[in-house]
């Protein structure tokens, strides 16, 4: 039964990756400390182009693209310490939104697709994916259509970053399949873009109505359903990277009050009542962390195998809960303060709320992994 | 691996297919510390010398003591097999991974030719002495008074939870050599102790299974040599904490063998596959499949931290966290897998040992209860999560 099935443990960490966690912890701790994190949240695009540009030329965004397009050819698996960092700060940008898209050129594009896009990728153009039209990520169908004569028609949900897009890959159905296709931001009409109130205030993410959009035939990604499939579970597999570490900061701000606070002359982090659920804390970010790196590891640039799936949806179940867990308690062990807007734990907890729901959720997940697990 | 390696795996392989006993018509222990019968007993004894005359035991060991002078490899692999092949345990776990290796490590000439062998053969069944009635895992506080007398120490006092204290002919104890130190752990002193000394006596406790495997072991004016000191007094808690380090392994010094029976998903899932729920197949209840999926995760993670544990790079923020975890969390999974596959067996799972409808001969209920005495034993979880509080997240203690 599971017993091949999850026999894949590897983790593998090469000391280039090592140097590369090294400096995004360095990078994302001094451009991103709580007072810049807060200091854009009402931003219009919830980031700073000055700190992209600095990503860009620290070459992060060429990371996962190979050398011929202009990357440094490391694999998608080197993204995965950059995005634990990000989330470990806070540090929100179109990072996670522009790797996923350039993934899905990579991996499912037509030569030109890739010698165009992925060169401007590397530069800093920024990209994002446009899949959603429902609140459910196990819908195997969208209601945006790509008609016979190649007009798009439908909106989608909760596209991230679209506002700074040069690019969408976007979901619709053409001729009885589902295919992926590349929409420029130049291609929008003025009322495309409709921004939404996102519970994670670090975040931005946009409705977007691509109806009337006209495509030539080329816009179609050639190897869309393989490209559709391996994109969801990156996307898992980095915005469990992401609430990894946004999970062991969420442990830090309250490992912090607990050896502060002093409540009936003790300092609070001396009652087990408040010691042992903070362990439970750190061990369900401590799994979580194992699982981004086995998935590190398992994810090619190849299309997906089995383990790799195994390990994107692990990843994202288990950091899903672990942030939703540290989010939740971090807010009740704050007592008062916790309940205020100026208490950092909410910031934690809005990042919990968000991230469950990027490429789907824990019990999406689940269901998944029984199928390929159980059966 | 090497080609002497890849030919002692085929060779174990084999040698296995012709020796793992027939079911002996009774039930044998899931862990050494359920060795509760004269003929479990008997069975488990004849069984550790098979595996040792055949070669398969303290292959790391040196020859002169019984062992084979081969490398932690070669007995590494002939573990995974016989783990995998799920052949009876090793049962004299005290001795191999205990007291042998601190013999062979710290012991004189004298020590390692008089107990080394026995250990190995099944011969002289070890046990061990450090926890005490009332005070459950903190060996600090152990009150069990060894005085110099000549050239004997007179011990007085009791020890509770001595595996196979009934059977064992030593004892590694720790005791109190010195009541007025200026921290409680330098009074302690460690001895190889033997059983059949006069004033020493046990009682067997009977465990909520039903089953035996402890003994309560009380020391009465019992005088043993002086030359069973370990070490000098007041070195006890050193050599103890030393003591622990061995058991990870033949690496770390361990005979080997298997001491315990793995008992995992796949075992559960296997068990799971033939029950019903409401008509339909149990596993294809979707309730029941999100608990398992959940149980594989967590299973898995615990996998996986092995692996990462030796990769410093990606424990940099709490360095000590995983390894100072272990054993909550493998143990606390554990018992709730196993408290879990009862709960799926349905009114089959209301059954008992001894009963014929108790699937698999009350396997699960077996495994389940005694696994209490992995969240109990070696330090609470509740203690461990106190360890791991303070010394990885650093929070007040009490």
């Amino acid at each position: 039964m599971t017993n091949n099935r999850t026999q894949n443990t590897a983790i593998a960490f090469s000391d280039e990756q090592a140097m590369i966690l090294e400096s995004a912890k360095g990078f994302c701790r001094d451009r991103s400390d709580i007072t810049a994190v807060r200091s854009l949240l009402n931003s219009d695009n919830g980031y700073s182009g000055d700190i992209w540009a600095e990503m860009v030329a620290l070459g992060w965004t060429g990371i996962a693209i190979p050398e011929q397009y202009g990357g440094s050819e490391l694999g998608i698996g080197s993204t995965v310490p950059l995005v634990e960092s990000m989330g470990r700060h806070l540090l929100s940008t179109p990072y996670i939104s522009t790797t996923l898209a350039s993934q899905a050129l990579l991996r499912g594009g037509s030569e030109q697709h890739k010698a165009h896009w992925l060169p401007l990728v590397a530069e800093g153009s920024i990209g994002t994916m446009a899949l959603l039209d429902s609140e459910d990520w196990g819908a195997t169908s969208t209601s945006c259509n790509l008609s016979a004569d190649l007009e798009l028609q439908g909106t989608k949900l909760l596209v991230n970053d679209a506002a700074v897009a040069d690019f969408f890959i976007v979901s619709a159905n053409h001729q009885g399949a589902q295919v992926l296709v590349l929409v420029t931001a130049d291609q929008l009409s003025s009322e495309a873009l409709s921004k939404k109130v996102l519970i994670d205030e670090t975040k931005r993410a946009c409705s977007v109505n691509f109806s009337g959009v006209k495509l030539r035939a080329d816009a179609i990604l050639p190897n869309s359903e393989a490209a559709l499939r391996d994109s969801k579970l990156i996307g898992a597999l980095l915005t469990a990277a992401e609430a990894t570490g946004s999970t062991a900061a969420a442990l830090d701000v309250v490992v912090a009050y607990l050896t502060s606070r002093i409540q009936f002359g003790r300092l609070i982090g001396s009652y087990q009542s408040l010691k042992h659920p903070t362990v439970e804390m750190l061990i369900g970010m401590d799994s979580a962390r194992s699982f981004i790196y086995h998935a590190a590891t398992v994810v090619g640039d190849e299309h997906l195998d089995q383990d790799a799936e195994i390990a994107c949806r692990m990843a994202k179940a288990q950091a899903t809960d672990a942030l939703l867990f540290a989010g939740d308690r971090g807010i009740q062990f704050h007592g008062g303060m916790g309940f205020t807007y100026e208490c950092d734990a909410q910031l934690y907890l809005r990042r919990a709320l968000w991230v469950q729901h990027q490429y789907g959720d824990a019990q999406h997940h689940r269901l998944h992994l029984a199928n390929l697990l159980l059966d | 691996m090497s080609n002497e390696l890849q030919e002692l795996r085929a060779e174990v392989v084999d040698w296995i297919k012709h020796n793992k006993p027939a079911d002996p018509g009774f039930l044998l222990p899931q862990t050494f510390m359920e060795v509760g019968s004269e003929r479990v007993l008997d069975f488990l004894r004849e069984w550790q010398h098979k595996v040792w005359s055949s070669g398969y035991l303290g292959m790391a060991w040196p020859e002169q003591y019984g062992g084979r002078g081969l490398s932690p490899d070669h007995q590494n692999i002939v573990d995974a097999e016989m783990k995998l092949a799920r052949v009876p345990i090793c049962f004299n776990v005290i001795g191999l991974g205990w007291a042998g290796p601190l013999i062979l490590d710290k012991g004189t000439d004298y020590e390692r030719e008089k107990y080394l062998k026995g250990i190995l053969n099944a011969e002289d069944i070890w046990c061990q002495g450090f926890s005490e009635p009332n005070h459950g895992s903190d060996l600090g506080s152990i009150q069990t008074k060894a005085e110099r007398d000549g050239s004997d120490y007179v011990v007085n006092g009791s020890k509770i939870w001595t595996t196979m204290g009934n059977y064992a002919k030593y004892m590694i104890l720790l005791a109190r050599t010195a009541s007025q130190t200026e921290r409680k752990y330098n009074g302690l002193s460690f001895f190889l102790a033997p059983m059949d000394a006069e004033g020493i006596s046990t009682q067997p406790i009977k465990k909520l299974t039903g089953e035996y495997g402890f003994t309560e072991t009380f020391f009465t004016d019992a005088r043993i040599p002086a030359d069973c000191l370990m070490g000098e007094e007041g070195q006890g808690w050193r050599i103890a904490m030393q003591t622990l380090q061995y058991e990870r392994g033949a690496e770390a010094g361990a005979a080997g063998g298997i001491s315990i029976l793995s008992i995992v998903m796949n075992d559960l899932l296997n068990m799971a596959k033939d029950l019903e729920r409401e008509g339909q197949p149990l596993l294809k209840d979707p309730v029941t499949r999100e608990n398992l999926v959940k149980f594989l995760i967590e299973e898995k993670a615990l996998t996986l931290a092995n692996k990462r544990i030796a990769i410093p790079a990606l424990c940099a923020d709490y360095p000590n966290s995983l390894s100072l975890s272990g054993k909550l969390r493998s143990t606390e999974f554990y018992r709730r897998m196993r408290q879990y596959a009862l709960t799926l067996q349905g009114t089959q799972g209301s059954f008992y040992v001894g009963d014929d409808d108790a699937i698999d001969g009350g396997f699960w209920q077996r495994a389940y209860m005694n696994n209490f005495s992995t969240t109990i034993g070696g330090g609470t979880s509740q203690v461990q999560a106190n360890i791991v509080g303070e010394h990885v997240l650093g929070l007040p203690k009490d």
